[in-house]
């Protein structure tokens, strides 16, 4: 992995960049003057309700839409790992977890079986290996989608509602784990969440959209935006500080994060979060470690 | 049974042509077989039956164009069918209808407008029935033909297509994002049903076409363990179906098609009796 991150873009730079983005779905606006940007190394949460155009918004960056008005642009030859919603395979197509990742591609073809196991390990879930795809809990699914995507070496990782059909318990799981991928492989990273009361404590920039950009910065600073407020009322507050906390709790001295087996929702943990409603500091204190 | 009271000289004449013909019969329908068989676990897997149904039922259209143009009969279905494949995929992107009600306006219009288009034509000696069930034992030279010509296309086609096709079934817009021209793919494989809807009229009929596509590969589901073994099951299946059913129908005097189909159905309930592999694994690997 360290290898890729040197490969990586430096810090800093522009990976892919949307620009007065417009698109209207049968004359009704959906986008207005989208501007967004994801630098390498950086990670970027799309937050706003439902409907709000995020999904639209990741479809015209990916390249899936072309927008009504304005252009994105993207580093020449950006390698992007996408990771969709969800998969809706047929019951009746046999297909293992093995043979699912198999279809991808990496820079040099196929992806081998020690490739295959390696990507797999990567996201805890060596186990699924020779499991068929229908056969798999919601964590695994994702875990198996995100497994795709980091195969094809991404420098760019595009993640929409990754935590979609996972319990309570799991969400902040697979947020520390993709969280901790993208630092250890240098990738930038843009993911869209509909669900306030997860957006990842790791997350360097919340862009909150509602049709336009209604407000963008540290999700601290943008959880006290008036913008923000006004979207999401009050009550959204204390969800971004218990998740950021949270944080402080999973990761572990050398950076690494692995499944917090045994974890059972937040009961032992509950002490903590008094302060981490009104706690301001400790939003920092892992973000440097 | 036949050769059995074959004792005139006369007789044995008639049992060679039967022979003949016989021998025809069964290379169509396994040459149909083959390729129906994993073309079905890609409609059955991008569920997609309404539509095999559609181009099948527009092949009646294509009966009645090519009578009354004057064309050979194969190619006038696969003309029309590849016509209705390509107004389909039109439409698909110009309204909003849902694609099933679209579906359902191209199947009926196409079937009523063949059958209509057909009454015009009541000199010309148009054997209704045969085209609605099948005739696998008037399948003549020229129709092995079409069906070897147009099934090693379809064969080299999915053989050259297999992983881009498998790849849009998983899921669209990844395979977009890997780099897989869907839209393209999915046209040819619309196109690939069209060419085997054509070619296998003559073997089941217009009215239970679709089954051949689609019965081998839902028997073949419960024992592969891989799509290309479901494939390979498919078009086993499918063989098995066209063996089982010919013979019968020699046996019992019943009508080919009809029988072939039900060869398929009796191989598909009779595979019902293997347990399903993916709801014994998804129980077993339950994890909390």
């Amino acid at each position: 992995m360290a290898e890729q991150a040197a490969r990586n873009a430096s810090p800093g730079a522009v990976l892919i960049e949307a620009e007065g983005v417009a698109v209207a779905f049968d004359g009704r606006p959906v986008l207005t003057g989208v501007a967004l940007s994801v630098r390498s190394h950086e990670i970027v949460s799309l937050i706003g309700p439902n409907g709000a155009g995020k999904t639209t918004l990741l479809r015209v960056m990916l390249g899936l839409l072309r927008p009504d008005r304005g252009e994105v642009r993207r580093r020449r030859g950006l390698r992007i790992g996408y990771m969709p919603q969800k998969l809706a395979l047929d019951r009746t197509l046999p297909l293992s977890v093995a043979r699912f990742l198999r279809l991808t591609r990496t820079p040099r073809g196929e992806p081998g079986e020690a490739a295959i196991r390696a990507a797999l390990g990567e996201v805890g879930a060596a186990h699924i290996f020779g499991l068929p795809m229908q056969a798999l809990s919601g964590g695994e699914t994702q875990r198996a989608l995100l497994a795709r995507a980091l195969l094809g070496e991404p420098e760019l990782l595009v993640l929409d509602e990754p935590v979609q059909g996972v319990d309570v318990t799991g969400r902040a799981q697979l947020f520390e784990l993709i969280a901790s991928i993208a630092r250890q492989r240098g990738c930038g990273v843009m993911l869209v969440s509909h669900d306030l009361h997860f957006v990842m404590a790791a997350t360097d920039r919340v862009v909150c959209l509602n049709h336009h950009v209604c407000c963008t910065g540290h999700p601290e600073q943008v959880s006290r935006d008036p913008a923000f407020l006004g979207l999401f009322g009050e009550a959204a507050r204390p969800a971004l500080a218990v998740y950021t906390h949270h944080h402080d709790h999973v990761h572990s001295d050398d950076g690494g994060v692995l499944p917090i087996e045994g974890e059972t929702g937040h009961s032992h943990h509950g002490h903590d979060h008094g302060h981490g409603h009104d706690g301001h500091d400790h939003h920092h204190h892992h973000r440097h470690g | 049974m036949i050769t059995a009271t074959a004792t005139t000289a006369m007789t044995t004449t008639i049992t060679i042509a039967m022979d003949d013909f016989l021998i025809r019969a069964l290379l169509g329908g396994i040459g149909v077989a083959v390729v129906a068989g994993p073309l079905g676990t890609f409609i059955v897997w991008r569920r997609m039956a309404y539509f095999g149904d559609t181009l099948a039922h527009s092949a009646l259209l294509g009966v009645a164009f090519g009578v009354l143009a004057d064309l050979d009969l194969n190619l006038a279905v696969a003309v029309v069918c590849i016509t209705v494949a390509l107004g389909l995929s039109v439409l698909q992107n110009r309204t909003s209808l849902a694609t099933d009600t679209l579906l359902g306006i191209l199947s009926h219009g196409a079937l009523a407008l063949g059958l209509v288009a057909l009454v015009f034509l009541e000199f010309q000696r148009v054997d209704l029935g045969g085209y609605l069930f099948g005739d696998i034992l008037a399948i003549d030279r020229r129709d092995l033909i079409w069906i070897y010509g147009g099934g090693a296309l379809v064969a080299a086609a999915m053989l050259a297509l297999w992983r881009p096709l498998l790849s849009i079934t998983v899921h669209e817009d990844l395979a977009r994002i890997e780099g897989v021209a869907v839209d393209r793919i999915r046209l040819i494989h619309m196109l690939l049903i069209a060419i085997v809807i054509a070619v296998a009229m003559k073997i089941v009929g217009i009215i239970l076409i679709t089954s051949l596509l689609i019965v081998p590969a839902a028997t073949a589901r419960r024992l592969a363990r891989s799509p290309e073994q479901m494939a390979l099951l498919a078009a086993l299946a499918g063989v098995a179906a066209v063996l089982i059913g010919l013979g019968s129908s020699l046996r019992w005097d019943l009508p080919s098609g009809p029988a072939v189909v039900v060869a398929a159905v009796a191989l598909f309930a009779l595979g019902l009796l293997v347990p399903d592999r993916l709801a014994v694994t998804s129980k077993a690997e339950t994890r909390p």
